[in-house]
């Protein structure tokens, strides 16, 4: 598939702000955050401008923006429909979530119910994003089990380390903020587990479909394969284009390096880093792996799309799809 | 309504393409470019038509395969268009309700006043049956020539679509697959029309007839050793040559 700039950032920046947003609401309901306004407006602030740069990067994709609020309508089958449903309604709670902190300042009551309710709808709203992809069986790479959840884990990930980031100037005792820490090691050692496993699932599958099978030729061709011979045309169309993009073994391993090193591996070293060093270089650790993390995610999702095989290629010279 | 109609439709218009008859000479794709770019909908558009980077939207395209092991080899024309699934994909992933299967005969089409171009209907489907409008902003699909079909100002024998129409080789038929006295009907049974990618389970409306076996290289006559004694005129050759 086509790597799209616009899904990618749309995917990726939604991912940390809506992990950010759900671990913000989580905490704060722990009462394990500052109280300050300014680590509020900071953090809640990253987080819905993560989100609705994503989103609306999202209607750049389309070709009829203008029409972009019909897409709300039909959530009973679309999940594209229901992630767009998700992502308004989740303002809502978000917008109750930072008024009782940044304005009234209460943690009190009723108000923690705010932020668990947004945390909760950010990681529908993840889920129904995963499920978009998920749910086409015509591209097997995205048709599998482990896809929503690496979607999960991974905005939980990039979430937690800007958190981490955020939090690293605001706790002034030596050994920090350990709990959010402890998460960024959990949520990125688990993803990095996950993907793996991913990974490890979508190379060894075998293909489910062949040329054969898809010009329904397999009878005369008597075990034989189908091999295209004329073209139906002679410079690439829309499907070409849109479905045919394909990576080279060797780029698509050097990329998968790239993600096990900027998504995985240099967060957690500096997460370390940063438990035992203090002053400016504890905070320039946190900030470096939350950029790290999010250079690598990108680096992931743009992989998640070039390795994807459409099952359309079938009919243009790919044998197993 | 995006969703799938919950009854099965009453009428199941589609196409049987006869694999053994296709010469492959696209002219069911140039017609339908022609009629659907005439046709009520915004023209299929054509980027750079005459120049180096030529692209346009067509609704049927004409592939050609080779297959078959040596000595037994085929050649086959596959005209690949929109198969109007009972179990859409294309259908169910539409976040405005633009792409919709009528419930009336089957047919699935989209409204392109409502469509955002998100082009997720094209992703979902397996065969390539729609291609993006990058003028319009909208997907473009095989209509099965419904301004055609129900059309009461062209000749009853003209109500059929433009590809049907146009097949030099009557290897294209249009008809009604509830019907099991329809022609699409009986030539499937007859000649056991298949499905395309039946393990994907979308359930495609038209069918495909596989070209009939063909003789194979060496069943005809050869002046091979004739045994002893053969007759004939090769037979004759045969002593003649073998003096």
């Amino acid at each position: 598939m086509q790597p799209a700039y616009s899904v990618i950032f749309l995917t990726t920046a939604t991912g940390a702000g809506y992990g950010l947003l759900a671990l913000l609401g989580v905490l704060r309901a722990m009462d394990r955050l500052p109280d300050e306004r300014a680590f509020g407006l900071l953090a809640l602030g990253l987080a819905v401008a993560l989100i609705s740069a994503g989103l609306l990067a999202s209607a750049a994709h389309l070709g009829r923006p203008e029409r972009a609020w019909r897409a709300f309508s039909q959530w009973r089958s679309s999940w594209l429909s229901r992630e767009g449903v998700l992502a308004v309604a989740g303002y809502g709670p978000a917008a109750l979530f930072a008024f009782a902190w940044l304005v009234l300042q209460r943690n009190d009551g009723l108000w923690p119910l705010a932020g668990l309710a947004a945390a909760a709808l950010s990681m529908v709203t993840v889920y129904s994003t995963a499920m978009i992809y998920r749910s086409l069986a015509a591209i097997p790479r995205w048709h599998h089990p482990l896809v929503p959840w690496v979607y999960l884990i991974l905005a939980l990930a990039t979430g937690a380390l800007w958190l981490n980031a955020v939090l690293a100037p605001f706790v002034s005792d030596p050994v920090g903020h350990a709990l959010a820490r402890a998460i960024c090691f959990a949520a990125v050692a688990a993803a990095w587990l996950l993907k793996i496993a991913y990974w490890r699932a979508i190379d060894g599958a075998a293909g489910g479909s062949s040329t054969a099978s898809a010009t329904g030729l397999a009878g005369i061709a008597g075990g034989a394969p189908v091999r295209p011979l004329d073209p139906p045309h002679v410079q690439d169309n829309y499907l070409l284009k849109e479905m045919g993009f394909a990576i080279a073994r060797k780029h698509a391993a050097k990329l998968r390096r790239l993600t096990h090193l900027m998504a995985f591996l240099v967060p957690l070293v500096l997460v370390l880093v940063q438990t035992v060093s203090a002053g400016p270089v504890s905070l320039l650790a946190a900030a470096l792996a939350a950029v790290s993390v999010s250079f690598g995610v990108v680096v992931e999702r743009w992989l998640f799309f070039a390795e994807a095989q459409h099952k359309v290629m079938l009919y243009y010279g790919a044998d197993s799809i | 309504m995006t969703s799938l109609p919950k009854q099965a439709p009453a009428k199941r218009l589609g196409l049987v393409i006869d694999l053994d008859t296709c010469v492959g000479c696209h002219a069911c794709a140039v017609s339908c470019k022609e009629w659907n770019t005439t046709g009520y909908h915004a023209p299929l558009p054509d980027a750079d038509p005459y120049g180096k980077d030529v692209d346009g939207v067509w609704l049927n395209r004409v592939h050609g395969y080779e297959t078959g092991a040596e000595g037994n080899g085929r050649t086959v024309y596959f005209p690949r268009s929109c198969l109007h699934c009972e179990e859409a994909p294309c259908v169910t992933v539409c976040p405005t309700g633009a792409s919709y299967k009528r419930t009336e005969d089957g047919i699935v089409l989209v409204d392109e006043d409502i469509c955002i171009g998100c082009k997720l209907c094209s992703w979902a489907c397996p065969y390539g049956a729609r291609e993006f409008d990058s003028d319009g902003g909208v997907m473009k699909k095989c209509t099965l020539c419904i301004d055609r079909i129900y059309n009461e100002n062209l000749e009853e024998v003209d109500r059929q679509p433009a590809c049907v129409n146009a097949c030099p080789a009557k290897a294209r038929h249009f008809g009604d697959f509830n019907d099991p006295h329809s022609k699409v009907s009986e030539l499937t049974a007859a000649r056991g029309g298949v499905e395309l990618l039946p393990e994907m389970g979308l359930k495609p409306t038209n069918r495909y007839l596989p070209p009939r076996p063909s003789a194979k290289v060496g069943d005809g006559a050869s002046l091979k050793d004739a045994a002893a004694g053969a007759g004939g005129f090769l037979g004759w050759i045969d002593r003649a040559l073998s003096r």
